[in-house]
């Protein structure tokens, strides 16, 4: 761990013969955002009526034959430069044979011993400090279909929309302690797949799902212990409660003595606990080989260069951009890359008003009500250019902050951009000196008792003016000038 | 016009051509022979009426500018043709019916022929000698209870018998040349990735070639030239120029350089096969060709290759005939996984079986080093063999195969000495390689023996020639009683 | 190396085919022969050879990112042994 703050890590497990480690891997499954299917035209859209979207290669007809989608190519290697990996100039496809009712195939064309990207890795930010990741490999594979159990009572009922459509198989080296590094680290995952374009990262609709491995070891201990495979969890949140309860019941083993089996387990999220997947464990012999429908893909280094080149600029780098060139703080920085499109956002802002003060209230009241509305920053009702403007009215003093927060709502509502809110309701704050002095000069002839009082030592009723200049100007008063204004009246 | 089903393609066609004679009573000619000859069993399916309609429309708006015009054509049912009943021989396929026209017959025609039955073949091409197929033995014309080679046994037999005036076959380790051999009849299996093979019943993804069988090796460059072709849905077909067999088409072989293998003998080989050999040598030398010995020295380790390749690309190749999409489902079973076992064990024959679990067995875990990888390393070697060679020579010539026809049940009981009859064809195979079986003689029983031409890749032109210049020189002409009919 | 009846049923469980008892002597006598014919290739030292991946020395060819298929579960249902609702339908998957 590079640069450590004041927080420390701090989750282990205390059994009674020792401290113990959690160590944890993922195989990450992230659909590739492309149109069609990695070996068929098939359309790649979620959401279709059953077997819709299939073709007689994605449903294994007799003859049939697969042909690489070239744009699934491209983003594997796309997604492997943004993990900072080597990208394999050779690489192979295998079939995976096992038997199920939506496998067509009986096989799934994977990449087993030649994957098209090799080692790379991806640095967390965590409470402590910044953490590396260590990627292991990336392959390119076929998704299955999807069996239905629970439409009649007897039967399965297979849908094989799905089947067909390219994954990237992530595979982490087992560097992760803690469920909160595994929610930044498939954040940062989705982030960054997210700015290249390569998947979606929608885990409601399945683009993004794994597979955990977890084991413990006492602190200090250098072997890892026995791992266990927790298979296709699809909720960072299922990730978190299946580690925490995978580990314990680990540690659980060790503290009686018992040993842990290798084996494949399943999250059982309405019992919320892992148990044993025994089905899948005599399957296991998956008698991988070259698959002799395809020719191993032999990639151009010109492309690889070309694609390289052709990146856009990715979360690490644009974070430290912003804190240079916005004067931003580390942890604005980090909010504001989270997303490409708030970055986007953000950098429009920016451009048309003040860095700072568009940082706050991006990540203050447009976050807020972005969040109580349910959308997000691409269907946000405010435009980053109308956004823009109230910041800068706030900048200029031409509306104080209490008023923004009423044209803030107004522009929510209506539509209307900033400046036609604040003509048509006049909401322009009261900046002539000259007027405000004439107005806080009758609110204290109004008020002479109180002046009065105020004069022989109750400073507190300064308060009480600030509020009438603001009752009578309907809160447009310049709180700076009134201020001023009050205070030197007050002393003569 | 006495029989026309007796003449070769490329003279029914310039009859076509001449109209001298119609489509339609072309087509009814042979509707009649196959009605008439039944007892081979060389059919699975007929498509009778379709045919007659497609001539019809021929005849009506004939088009004779095209390489197959107006020819019915049967073929063998590994090939999936759209809307009629595609079995690869099998009951798991029973009752199964494309969507879909395989690529290959579909170049055939849209050359203007049309398809008259699909042809009896071994259990998804795994047999060599057509005593697997679900439907029954087929019955070599040459003589009764003589089996016609497989597995593309049923194209063999058909064109021997004049059922189909050319065919098509599949060869994975000899499927197509040795059945010709035994039927005295031409078969090419071309160079891996000349002939597409989308839309083909597979077997063995590697080495699955599809090929003309046909009666002469004119015919031979007329069907090559119509059914090859690049094939953008295959990802291993060739992206090259078309070429023009048939017009191309030369006797001229001096001064070519023709390889002799010392080591395609094998024990108790007939004599008759190293004397039609040596009848073979002779023919080209007097043509002109240069003699040159070679040697092969994987040649013994080939057929022990094939055999972990191919059953190990079946086994997975064989996975989806589950009863799931298509196909015969067996009613046994309480869950998905005894459907899957009886569903399979049910459909498949003992063969076919028998290759998926000796294909299973060496992609394990824990044997997958021991024979697919070894396998994989001797496959090079073997294509080393033919490397080093072709640097000095043009073309190799061997027999086709190490005997003639055998009895049907001689040997259904020995899988190994049935394996071995493939063991001069299965090189190329693996290889890779375009390999021609052109007709040169009989044994002394009166059975038909082929002799096997060797070629580099693409370079079919070539072999074609060299087999032309032979057929006009070797004097042999088939000559089938029609004792069946 | 020879094979056991245990390790053909195993083999033919990976395979998901029930082989009948009735049939597992002769099944197990063939495949014996042939793995004593197959295991000829023990005479060769491969060590020093490249397995053969592909017999054509070409790059894999592929095809732009286009839909042009599916749409046509009529044809993918057609041929299905048992369907309902546009779903295939197989017997119940016991875990």
């Amino acid at each position: 761990m590079v640069g450590m703050k004041s927080e420390k890590f701090d989750y282990f497990i205390n059994g009674d013969k020792g401290k113990y480690e959690v160590v944890i891997g993922l195989e990450v499954h992230a659909q590739v955002l492309s149109n069609s299917k990695l070996f068929s035209g098939s359309p790649t859209k979620f959401g279709a009526e059953p077997n819709e979207h299939v073709s007689l290669i994605d449903s294994a007809f007799p003859g049939m034959l697969p042909v690489i989608n070239e744009e699934c190519v491209k983003q594997a290697v796309r997604t492997g430069l943004g993990l900072n990996a080597k990208i394999n100039n050779y690489s192979v496809f295998d079939r995976k044979n096992y038997f199920y009712a939506d496998l067509p195939q009986g096989y799934q064309i994977s990449q087993y011993k030649n994957p098209i990207v090799g080692e790379g890795k991806v640095l967390l930010d965590m409470p402590y400090g910044s953490k590396e990741v260590g990627i292991e490999r990336l392959h390119l594979e076929q998704d299955a279909g999807k069996s239905i159990h629970d439409m009649d009572p007897s039967n399965t009922y297979v849908d094989l929309n799905r089947s067909g459509i390219a994954l990237m198989e992530i595979v982490s080296k087992p560097d992760l302690r803690s469920p909160d590094e595994v929610n930044a680290y498939i954040k940062k995952l989705r982030t960054i797949m997210r700015y290249l374009g390569t998947c979606d990262g929608n885990m409601q609709e399945g683009s993004l799902r794994a597979d955990v491995n977890v084991s413990v070891r006492k602190v200090g201990d250098k072997e890892f212990g026995t791992r266990c495979e927790i298979k296709n969890v699809n909720s960072i949140k299922f990730m978190q409660m299946a580690i925490e309860y995978e580990a314990s019941r680990q540690v659980e083993l060790l503290e009686s003595g018992k040993e842990i089996d290798q084996e494949t387990r399943l999250f059982d999220t309405k019992k919320n606990e892992t148990r044993s997947m025994r089905s899948k464990e005599d399957a296991h012999d998956y008698r991988y080989f070259p698959d002799p429908d395809l020719l191993p893909l032999k990639l151009d280094q010109k492309l690889v260069d070309d694609l390289k080149k052709s990146l856009p600029e990715l979360p690490d780098k644009k974070k430290e951009r912003f804190i240079k060139d916005y004067g931003l703080n580390a942890y604005e920085a980090n909010v504001l890359v989270s997303e490409k499109e708030i970055s986007d956002y953000y950098e429009e802002v920016a451009k048309l008003s003040d860095n700072k003060l568009a940082a706050t209230w991006m990540m203050g009241d447009l976050f807020a009500m972005l969040n109580d509305k349910g959308l997000n920053i691409s269907n946000s009702p405010i435009s980053a250019k109308d956004f823009a403007e109230l910041v800068q009215a706030i900048k200029s003093g031409e509306i104080s902050g209490r008023i923004a927060k009423e044209v803030f709502e107004i522009m929510v509502e209506s539509g209307d951009n900033p400046k036609k809110i604040i003509e048509t309701k006049g909401l322009k704050q009261q900046s002539n000196p000259k007027e405000l002095e004439k107005m806080i000069n009758e609110i204290l002839a109004k008020n002479k008792d109180k002046v009065d009082q105020y004069k022989s030592g109750k400073e507190k009723l300064f308060g009480f003016f600030v509020g009438q200049v603001m009752k009578s100007s309907g809160g447009k008063a310049n709180p700076q000038l009134t201020n001023e204004i009050l205070k030197k009246l007050l002393k003569g | 016009m006495s029989d026309i089903t007796n003449q070769s393609l490329n003279q029914i066609i310039k009859r076509i051509k001449t109209k001298e004679i119609s489509s339609t009573d072309l087509t009814k000619a042979y509707i009649k022979n196959i009605e008439g000859a039944k007892k081979l069993n060389a059919f699975v399916t007929t498509t009778f009426d379709y045919a007659l309609d497609k001539a019809k429309q021929f005849d009506n708006k004939p088009n004779f500018d095209q390489l197959l015009p107006g020819i019915p054509l049967a073929v063998k049912d590994l090939f999936c043709t759209e809307n009629f009943k595609t079995t690869a021989g099998s009951n798991i396929l029973n009752n199964f019916v494309p969507s879909y026209e395989s690529t290959v017959t579909k170049n055939l025609w849209d050359n203007g022929s049309f398809l008259l039955g699909k042809l009896n073949c071994d259990e998804f091409a795994m047999g060599s000698s057509n005593e697997t197929s679900y439907f029954g033995n087929v019955i070599n014309p040459v003589g009764d209870q003589l089996v016609p080679g497989g597995s593309s046994g049923g194209s063999s037999s058909a064109l021997a018998a004049d059922l189909t005036p050319a065919t098509i076959g599949t060869d994975t380790g000899g499927s197509i040349r040795q059945p010709a051999s035994f039927t005295g009849t031409v078969g090419l299996k071309p160079t891996y990735g000349l002939c597409s093979r989308w839309g083909i019943v597979a077997f063995a993804s590697s080495l699955d070639q599809a090929g003309p069988m046909t009666k002469d090796i004119t015919d031979c460059a007329i069907m090559l030239e119509a059914m090859s072709g690049f094939d953008e849905k295959d990802s291993t077909s060739i992206n090259k120029k078309k070429e023009n067999y048939s017009k191309n088409l030369k006797d001229n072989i001096k001064g070519l350089k023709i390889g002799i293998p010392k080591e395609y003998r094998v024990d108790n080989m007939p004599k008759e096969i190293d004397e039609l050999w040596e009848k073979g040598k002779k023919i080209l030398k007097d043509l002109g060709a240069e003699l040159i010995d070679i040697s092969l020295p994987h040649t013994k380790y080939a057929l022990p290759t094939y055999y972990i390749v191919a059953p190990a690309e079946a086994s997975s190749n064989l996975a989806r005939y589950d009863g799931v999409r298509y196909g015969y489902r067996s009613e046994k079973g309480k869950d998905l996984i005894e459907m899957y076992e009886n569903t399979r064990s049910e459909g498949f024959g003992d063969e076919v079986k028998r290759r998926i679990l000796i294909g299973t067995y060496v992609l394990s875990s824990g044997y997958y080093d021991a024979y697919y990888l070894k396998a994989q390393k001797v496959r090079q070697l073997i294509k080393k063999d033919f490397d080093d060679n072709f640097t000095k020579v043009d073309a190799i010539l061997t027999p086709s195969t190490p005997s003639s026809a055998f009895k049907i049940g001689e040997k259904t009981n020995d899988p190994v000495s049935m394996y071995l009859n493939d063991i001069f064809t299965v090189p190329t195979n693996l290889a890779g390689l375009p390999a021609l079986s052109l007709p040169a003689g009989l044994d002394k029983q009166g059975l038909p023996l082929g002799l096997q031409l060797i070629g580099k890749p693409l370079d079919e032109q070539k072999i074609l020639n060299i087999g032309y210049a032979f057929e006009k020189n070797c004097g042999f002409k088939n000559e089938i009683k029609k004792w069946w009919a | 190396m020879s094979l056991d009846k245990e390790k053909i049923k195993h083999v033919a469980k990976l395979a998901r085919i029930s082989v009948n008892d009735a049939k597992i002597d002769s099944l197990t006598k063939d495949l014996n022969s042939i793995f004593k014919f197959i295991e000829q290739l023990n005479e060769l030292d491969t060590n020093k050879v490249e397995p053969l991946t592909s017999i054509l020395n070409q790059s894999l060819r592929s095809r732009k990112d286009e839909i042009n298929d599916g749409k046509i579960r009529e044809k993918v249902l057609k041929n299905s042994p048992k369907d309902s609702e546009e779903f295939f339908v197989v017997p119940k998957v016991v875990e």
